[in-house]
């Protein structure tokens, strides 16, 4: 199966690759043809003209497009393949094969990524999705060991590399170059220094390297191409000036707009990110097209910052990481979901091209300039220098550092800086009439970019394997983890309050205040201010898991069992038309047997029958009705441009929502009457004889307060069965057994009702249990046979009776005399 | 400031040191802290504690300045019942429950650290002391927790409850029907922390430069 659908695949690629050579040998002679085409007056109408021309460079980017999704596809239909070699080597390589493609067809490599497209096209949408889905809490949690390592390791990479490479120049080995002197050197130098963020997520995110690690190594390849685009800058400027005429306060300048470049990408980031955050509060009637507000403003604060020749990286990054909390909380579920499937779509798709295109690209003869020292040697003095620079600033900044990043961390730190995208897309940029061994300088690049992402990439899995590295792990998201957090957080900047430490705990909870006091009341929609809390959010995700669960049980065991199950808080209605319907049934009953045995006539009996049966399909119509959802109309909508979501499924799906969450809620309310109640009134006794004297007359009034206990059919905790026997002894034997459970089982859990008389409950179809009976018993008895395993499972706990909700109190046992009286009451439920 | 002339001699400090696992400095550091905030006395009260004004908007305090009196995190001999005031040598050790991890440390005393971490936490929680976080002191401490979002404030019990329940699928596996979940022990604890590593981010940097003037 997986065999064949490769073999199509592969089929597929092969066709698509000779579409593109055809089209690459054809755009040749259409070139000589074309002067023709144009000179020569067209002979009369052509109905189809074959206008290759006018198509060509869209068509041409599609076809690569198409081509490297293919490719993409292709790698994950055997899975042993991408866990060995990294996707981004692989892409490579299927990238370096389309190149020779190419270059066999007609000998020309015409398809080049030029910085412009890698700049302005490609790089964005990677660093933006890097931005927007950057955990905010690890990354200024961290920020500090982020910025040591994105500027100073940045800054001594380029330093190092460059003033070695230049050492060993002096010493002849590498031969004559056509260099000025030192600065080309440091040019090459800054170019390379990046660890880059395209390369490094790949590898990454595919090894899931413990969470503090990878944002340190993640933060740092995203800061320091700002780092490194504005290093380069400088150096290309000097070498501009000329570097006999580069005073000393061009380099004051310099170190001076590196700040400046810096701080001012950030700014206008941050900027963007106010605009973007306050925009989004407002496009509600919009839906539409809200998400494509999060894509043009962060695009245009990078280009904002392009033009005022700040660092453009570091704008978006900061639009990406400072907009997200409030972006998230305000678009519809639909449009954020919509914002991050697009946003992963797009950053996903140009590293796919990026990759595909560093192969393709280093299939050219005209680029290739071979100087063997040159080129190991700037291997060597990537690999060392790395290594160096970690150690040393690790080591310093473990003595600041509350957790200390280990030697393994270290190990794997130096051997994830990887280079890619970002160094090839200035050595591209590189003018050649002023640097003139640009090509020696581009050949090294692409060479230490294969080798390390390709060599690097493939081992870092097995090295990260072997070295035992924390590896984070996927955890479902649970409510009591969130909580903890959150009192974690409570716990840890009340400590520092207490010993009267300014730390990070301090600072965050400040900011949390600040935040949630202006800053979201300026940027959230009213409605979006409640739902921003995670705490819900995972609350609402767990409770659709368990209606997911609840429905899917249901629908295993029968779906007209689990239709028939009368709902918590549907009770009432389902009771009321049950007893009607238990009416006409006594009297059929009656009737049948009178009509059998007496009744001679046909038609009365058939007359009957109708009359039954139309009473049944009335019940069953009521039914469905109640429990069925209405399909969804989605066809009405869908050719609407401007809407595509109904309201009423709204409505709908929040019913659902409701629902599951009363029925939740009921299996905790028909609990809350054990243990901690009877504890509660147990407690009372000893204290107040009154008190108690109340309580027993109200218990033998209905049935109000309910003491039976769990611990009847518990023995793990005989112990509260005594408190309670001790307490309650006045009372329990003056009530009979057979009277309690017909009385209480309303409100206590049913569960071990059925654990007690199972085969009676079953046996008897609610509409067949004693009319005058508290209506909730019919719940009692009748939801819990069909009620799925997990929601029975959560039953016998034990829950305290104070509680807020509105179920509990509606839950509240009326008087046994007018069972009929609260109907109403409890229909408007 | 008046912390210098009741400056405990070098040897109760380095005494102090050894036993909470704090460096000379910044026990030093805290001493100046607790004479501060217990305006010169040699015991510290709820009182003074409440009074710090940054503690004013958060949620819990109620519970964590109880945890600085309760006997449980800081005596070993008689862990029962809650004092009224505390000495200097008490409130270290509380202090050091939140002392981060050192660079060199065995599987042991790691495993050690974050027991003790935990049960720091649970006593939280567990406000009667017995053993078990039940559901109401559970609702309670969540319902504090959420007070400062006026929005979910009303659900906070259910939330609650979700938590419970969470704790009761993780600790029980598949519950009988008929099974009760008391509340959550401390081993039900050590399972829920389980994967999270808490050792790591139980703590507070310590500083080992003094600031106080900067607190009030």
């Amino acid at each position: 199966m997986q065999c064949n659908r490769f073999k199509e695949c592969a089929s597929l690629l092969v066709v698509v690759l000779l579409i593109c050579s055809s089209t690459k040998a054809e755009q040749s002679t259409t070139n000589a043809t074309a002067g023709n085409e144009h000179g020569a007056p067209p002979s009369g109408y052509q109905i189809v003209t074959f206008k290759w021309h006018h198509v060509m460079d869209p068509y041409i980017i599609a076809l690569w497009v198409l081509v490297a999704s293919i490719a993409k596809m292709l790698f994950h239909m055997s899975s042993k393949l991408t866990t060995v070699i990294p996707e981004s080597a692989l892409l490579i390589f299927i990238g370096l094969l389309l190149g020779g493609v190419v270059w066999g067809a007609d000998h020309t490599a015409s398809y080049s990524m030029t910085p412009r497209l890698f700049f302005f096209y490609l790089l964005p949408l990677i660093v933006l999705d890097a931005g927007y889905f950057m955990p905010n809490r690890q990354f200024f949690g961290n920020f500090g060991a982020i910025l040591v390592y994105a500027v100073i390791a940045t800054v001594w990479n380029a330093a190092s590399v460059g003033l070695s490479l230049y050492g060993v120049y002096l010493t002849g080995v590498m031969g004559e170059l056509k260099v000025d002197g030192m600065l080309d050197f440091l040019l090459f130098g800054s170019l390379l220094s990046a660890v880059d963020p395209v390369a490094v997520i790949a590898v990454f995110e595919e090894v899931h390297v413990d969470e503090v690690l990878y944002i340190i190594v993640f933060g740092e390849s995203l800061l320091n191409d700002g780092v490194t685009v504005v290093l380069y800058n400088v150096f290309d400027s000097f070498i501009a000036i000329g570097g006999v005429n580069v005073t000393g306060v061009d380099c004051v300048k310099g170190v001076v707009s590196f700040f400046v470049v810096a701080l001012g990408g950030t700014l206008i980031g941050i900027v963007f990110a106010f605009l973007l955050s306050y925009i989004s509060r407002f496009t509600k009637r919009v839906q539409i097209i809200e998400p494509g507000f999060v894509f043009v403003i962060s695009y245009l604060s990078y280009l904002t910052a392009e033009m005022l020749s700040l660092s453009s990286i570091l704008a978006i990054t900061f639009t990406g990481v400072c907009c997200q909390k409030y972006v998230q909380a305000n678009l519809c579920k639909e449009s954020a979901t919509t914002v991050r499937y697009m946003m992963k779509m797009l950053a996903n798709g140009s590293e796919t091209i990026i990759f595909m295109m560093l192969g393709i690209s280093a299939v050219d003869g005209g680029i290739w300039v071979w100087n063997t020292a040159f080129i190991l040697l700037t291997l060597l003095f990537i690999a060392v220098y790395r290594v160096v620079g970690v150690v040393v600033l690790t080591w310093f900044l473990n003595r600041y550092r509350v957790v200390p990043l280990g030697f393994i961390d270290q190990v794997v730190m130096s051997y994830g800086g990887l280079r890619g995208a970002v160094a090839y897309g200035l050595v591209a940029s590189l003018d050649e009439a002023r640097v003139q061994e640009r090509k020696l300088f581009f050949t090294t690049t692409i060479i230490v970019i294969y080798f390390t992402v390709v060599l690097q990439g493939c081992t870092t899995k097995s090295l990260v394997t072997w070295l035992k590295v924390k590896r984070s792990e996927h955890r479902e998201p649970s409510i009591s983890e969130k909580l903890n957090g959150r009192a974690f957080d409570h716990i840890l900047s009340a400590i520092e309050d207490i010993s009267g430490q300014i730390g990070h705990h301090y600072i965050w909870d400040k900011w949390e205040s600040f935040d949630r006091k202006y800053l979201c009341k300026l940027l959230m929609r009213k409605s979006a201010l409640k739902s921003s809390d995670q705490i819900l959010d995972v609350f609402h995700d767990l409770n659709i898991k368990d209606a997911i669960t609840y429905i899917a049980e249901g629908e295993r065991k029968g779906s007209l069992a689990f239709i028939q199950t009368p709902n918590t808080d549907q009770l009432v209605n389902v009771n009321f038309h049950s007893s009607k319907q238990s009416e006409v049934d006594a009297s059929m009953s009656v009737l049948k047997e009178g009509a059998s045995a007496v009744c001679l006539d046909m038609q009365a009996v058939e007359l009957r029958w109708k009359n039954l049966r139309e009473s049944e399909d009335v019940y069953t119509h009521h039914l469905l009705q109640q429990y069925l959802y209405k399909p969804k109309k989605q066809l009405k909508y869908k050719y609407g441009r401007h809407d595509i979501t109904s309201t009423e499924d709204d409505a709908q799906e929040k019913e659902i929502f409701e629902k599951t969450m009363k029925r939740r809620l009921a299996s905790f309310k028909s609990t809350k009457y054990g243990v901690s109640q009877s504890k509660k009134v147990a407690k009372h006794f000893k204290k107040d004889p009154s008190q108690k004297k109340r309580s027993d007359e109200m218990l033998s009034n209905g049935g109000q307060l309910v003491f039976h206990d769990p611990a009847f059919s518990d023995p793990e905790h005989p112990h509260e069965y005594e408190v309670i026997s001790n307490g309650g002894s006045n009372f329990i034997p003056n009530v009979t057994r057979q009277a309690l459970a017909d009385t209480y089982n309303g409100i206590d859990n049913p569960a071990f009702m059925l654990n007690e008389e199972p085969v009676a409950r079953q046996a008897l179809p609610p509409w067949a249990t004693n009319n005058d009976t508290v209506v909730l018993s019919q719940r009692a008895r009748v939801q819990m046979p069909w009620s799925p395993n997990n929601v029975r499972r959560l039953m016998p706990l034990r829950l305290s009776g104070r509680s807020t909700d509105s179920f509990l109190l509606a839950d509240v046992p009326v008087p046994e005399e007018h069972p009929l009286s609260f109907l109403p009451e409890r229909t408007a439920l | 400031m008046g912390a210098f002339h009741s400056r405990p001699d070098e040897n109760d400090i380095r005494h102090l040191a050894e036993k909470t696992g704090f460096s000379v400095e910044q026990v030093e550091i805290l001493h100046r802290r607790f004479k501060q905030l217990s305006r010169d006395e040699d015991t510290l009260q709820r009182e003074h504690l409440y009074g710090i004004p940054d503690l004013e908007c958060n949620p819990i305090r109620t519970q964590i300045v109880a945890a600085f009196f309760d006997k449980r995190n800081f005596d070993k001999d008689s862990p029962q019942g809650t004092v009224q005031e505390i000495g200097f040598e008490q409130f270290l050790t509380v202090m050091s429950h939140f002392r981060p991890l050192k660079l060199r440390m065995t599987e042991e005393q790691r495993e050690q650290l974050r027991l003790e971490k935990l049960q720091f936490l649970f006593n939280m929680y567990d406000l009667d002391n017995d053993g078990k976080i039940s559901l109401e002191e559970y609702r309670h401490v969540v319902y504090e927790l959420l007070s400062q979002n006026p929005q979910i404030g009303n659900e906070s019990a259910a939330i609650a409850d979700a938590a419970m329940l969470e704790a009761a699928t993780i600790c029980m596996g598949q519950m009988e029907p008929d099974q009760v979940y008391e509340g959550i022990t401390f081993q039900d604890f050590l399972k829920m922390w389980t994967g999270i590593d808490i050792e790591t981010k139980m703590h507070v940097r310590f500083l080992k430069m003094d600031n106080t003037t900067l607190c009030k």
